[in-house]
């Protein structure tokens, strides 16, 4: 089925799930998390919508959205940057009553204004939580195909309980189609559980968000997908590709981890189906005389000089001499002081650690250092 | 009306580069990739911009596909404005008829129209296929201290070298008395950069009165300086210290990529106040392997590397496997060398794939005739067979 993807609007939420990684999400939105050596968490859904032919995306935001206004600017390097359609950041629209969204219903109706004045036939929402390279086309066919009021992008696959407790469950029978739901139970072993990505046609969606709002609905999840379950047509589309999905500190360490292997990578990263990001004027990586790296993804501006092994070095990484540095994600512009020694540790923007300094953790619970500390 | 402009760049940039042709056969000169992730023209692009010079011309000529897409509309360096910009401009149709750029000077004169447009004071003009970091600024200062009518950039070079260049010859107060093209026994050393700054009023006169002289070369160097001199202009050298090198030979475009590891060598590309500033590939980080081993290199965005990597610049794109041995070498955008090659004082051009075990260049310790050894060249698009040999200074332009 051939699909005009010019009809289609991208709605990405920055906000969802900011709780689940912690400190990382304290002074920045979930979108604007780093991930990967050079990207923050919303490259992945504009990248992917962009490059699906996507070319109207709505970014909606909730709080500490500054990093997160920085890093789009003008959405250039998505090449969002358009006359017809392009890039729209969608803060809370306040009025004298309103107040900062509760779900993703209220959310959605603070960009209301933004939707109704879409010409778009169908939507594409999708959080920050999932890092994958997907194309939304195949989804949008099935959607219109199967005539669903709602297709959801699912994984069935075998989880353990953490990972369900904050996932929503889907239950469906042999076609596909939803037949209860569950949210954050308390499961583990083989489920199929949402990737946070939905496909709705504008005419459900804007009608859903007018009657959920009328009737003092919140959350998209429990009062829409879960309660009316049986009254509306919701498909599952499963979705096979390589992804990872963020939904602790640790699965933020692990997903980072992953791309040190080079079949991962390859499927995260597919020619011509770039994932798109701010660019910043990085010189080249520099690995000086003494340097041993192994095992490791390096970003530009990174200057190397002592040992790096099974590490993410974002960009503008400096790795002094005699410095040890393994199992990390160093995040951009750390430095790391001569003959200090670094295991099992996330350092945030700007982080200093001092000369001979030594930090040490354990791979199930990474240490992690704030945005400009010096330790 | 345009907003005035006090000072538009003018750059040259259609030369062929005959000296490099194994990496030019289908790119321009400048726009030939240089120090891991750079192109030539990146330099003078951002030294224009961190100079505070927003008005560009461009002047293509030779092969301006890639370079044309590589400049865009100017926004990697800055250089999208509603004013001024980068602009390029090809030799076009007039009226009278339509003729190719028949000089350094004559591609200036074809563009006075351009020039005039934004009315400057002065016009810089530069060349696309020089490697430094300069403050255009400064020398404009100086320029205007000087009230002169032309500024010629200057480098103190070794006494040695000096006949390599067009040498300037002057008084104590650095007016220009004399110059001679490479001459064997040079009566200075300061060389010429080739960077002019000129008041636009006199250029754009000494432009028009040299095109109506059908014998002249239309050459900046051969006819409009020396035509100034003779007319008695105020001609100043301006004294540039610090690093600039012309990167017209295969020679001198490995040596100066290795310059950008030699800790001793003053370019910085690392320095935050002075950027150079390039368009981006849009790749995934570096992806270094397990059996990788890299010292002494730069190596940027979507490489996979899992051999060794020593002393050599690695571009965007390029793949380097297991056993595969980099030393002293550059290896453009794309560049592929297979399971157990080994690449030794050689430039690898772009998307060429070195088979397995291949042996390309060498060592010069391993050579007994000295002056058979030079860097190898492996042009662009090319694939060099498993288990072959290139010799060290051969120079590939065709399957192997």
């Amino acid at each position: 089925m051939d699909v005009n993807m010019g009809n289609v609007l991208g709605l990405v939420f920055a906000n969802m799930h900011d709780t689940t990684l912690g400190d990382m999400t304290k002074n920045r939105t979930m979108g604007s998390v780093m991930f990967g050596g050079r990207y923050r968490l919303i490259d992945f859904p504009l990248s992917n919508m962009v490059n699906s032919g996507i070319c109207e995306v709505g970014v909606i935001t909730k709080s500490n959205y500054q990093s997160l206004l920085d890093h789009l600017g003008s959405a250039r390097e998505w090449d969002l940057a358009r006359k017809k359609g392009g890039l729209y950041i969608l803060p809370p629209f306040g009025s004298r009553e309103s107040q900062l969204y509760r779900g993703r219903i209220e959310a959605l109706y603070g960009a209301m204004n933004f939707i109704k004045h879409s010409r778009a036939k169908y939507v594409v929402l999708s959080d920050c939580d999932v890092v994958t390279n997907i194309d939304y086309k195949p989804i949008v066919a099935q959607h219109i195909e199967s005539g669903a009021d709602i297709t959801a992008v699912v994984h069935t696959g075998v989880y353990s309980s953490d990972e369900i407790a904050t996932s929503t469950v889907f239950n469906t029978d042999a076609d596909g189609r939803v037949t209860s739901v569950l949210i954050q139970p308390e499961l583990s072993g083989t489920c199929t559980t949402s990737l946070n990505m939905f496909v709705m046609s504008m005419e459900y969606l804007t009608d859903m968000i007018r009657d959920s709002i009328a009737r003092g609905l919140v959350s998209f999840e429990k009062n829409i997908l879960q309660d009316k379950c049986s009254e509306l047509k919701i498909m599952v589309y499963e979705y096979k590709n390589y992804f990872s999905k963020l939904n602790s500190p640790e699965s933020y360490f692990k997903s980072n981890m992953a791309l040190l292997d080079p079949e991962n990578a390859r499927k995260l990263f597919v020619p011509k189906r770039s994932i798109y990001t701010k660019v910043s004027d990085n010189a080249p990586a520099k690995y000086d005389l003494d340097s041993v790296v192994k095992n490791s993804l390096v970003a530009d501006g990174c200057i190397i000089e002592g040992e790096v092994e099974n590490c993410v070095l974002f960009r503008g990484v400096k790795i002094g001499k005699g410095a040890k540095v393994k199992n990390c994600i160093l995040m951009q512009d750390t430095e790391v002081g001569d003959n200090a020694q670094l295991n099992y540790a996330i350092t945030d923007k700007n982080v200093t650690v001092c000369d001979n300094h030594i930090l040490t953790s354990s791979p199930e619970y990474p240490m992690y250092v704030g945005k400009g500390a010096t330790v | 009306m345009f907003n005035k402009k006090e000072c538009v760049a003018m750059l040259l940039a259609g030369g062929q580069g005959s000296r490099l042709y194994a990496l030019t056969q289908n790119v321009a000169k400048p726009a030939v990739p240089f120090g891991a992730k750079y192109r030539i023209i990146d330099f003078p692009l951002s030294n224009c911009i961190n100079s505070g010079i927003d008005t560009v011309g461009v002047l293509t000529q030779y092969q301006p596909l890639v370079l044309n897409e590589y400049i865009g509309n100017g926004q990697p360096w800055d250089l999208d404005r509603i004013h001024g910009g980068v602009h390029v401009l090809p030799p076009y149709q007039k009226a009278s008829g339509a003729d190719w750029y028949s000089g350094t000077a004559n591609a200036i004169y074809q563009n006075i129209a351009f020039v005039d447009r934004y009315d400057p004071e002065y016009v810089i003009v530069l060349s696309g296929d020089h490697i430094y970091k300069m403050d255009y600024n400064k020398m404009l200062n100086f320029h205007k201290e000087k009230n002169a009518d032309a500024t010629i950039a200057v480098l103190d070079v070794p006494k040695e070298e000096a006949s390599r260049f067009g040498i300037m010859i002057t008084d104590e107060e650095d007016n220009i008395i004399d110059f001679e093209e490479k001459p064997k026994n040079p009566r200075s050393t300061l060389a010429s950069m080739g960077i002019y700054i000129f008041t636009w009023k006199k250029l754009r006169a000494y432009l028009i009165a040299n095109e109506e002289d059908k014998e002249a070369s239309k050459d900046f160097g051969k006819n409009i300086i020396p035509d100034m001199r003779e007319a008695g202009e105020k001609l100043v050298a301006y004294r540039f210290d610090g690093y600039w090198k012309d990167v017209g030979t295969i020679d001198s475009l490995w040596e100066a990529n290795m310059d950008l590891i030699n800790p001793n060598i003053p370019i910085d590309l690392y320095d935050k106040s002075w950027k150079i500033y390039s368009r981006n590939p849009v790749m995934p980080p570096q992806s270094i392997g397990k059996n990788a081993q890299i010292q002494n290199s730069m190596v940027t965005e979507g490489c996979v590397i899992d051999g060794s990597v020593e002393f050599s610049m690695i571009s965007d794109g390029v793949t380097v496997e297991e056993g595969a041995v980099i030393y002293d070498s550059i290896l453009m955008p794309g560049a592929v060398v297979k399971k157990g090659a080994k690449v030794e004082y050689a430039i690898v051009g772009e998307n060429s794939v070195i088979g397995e075990n291949s042996q390309i260049g060498a060592r010069p310790e391993t050579i007994e005739d000295k002056d058979s050894w030079g860097v190898a060249v492996v042009g662009n698009n090319l694939t060099v067979a498993p288990e072959s040999v290139v010799a060290p200074k051969a120079i590939i332009y065709e399957n192997i």
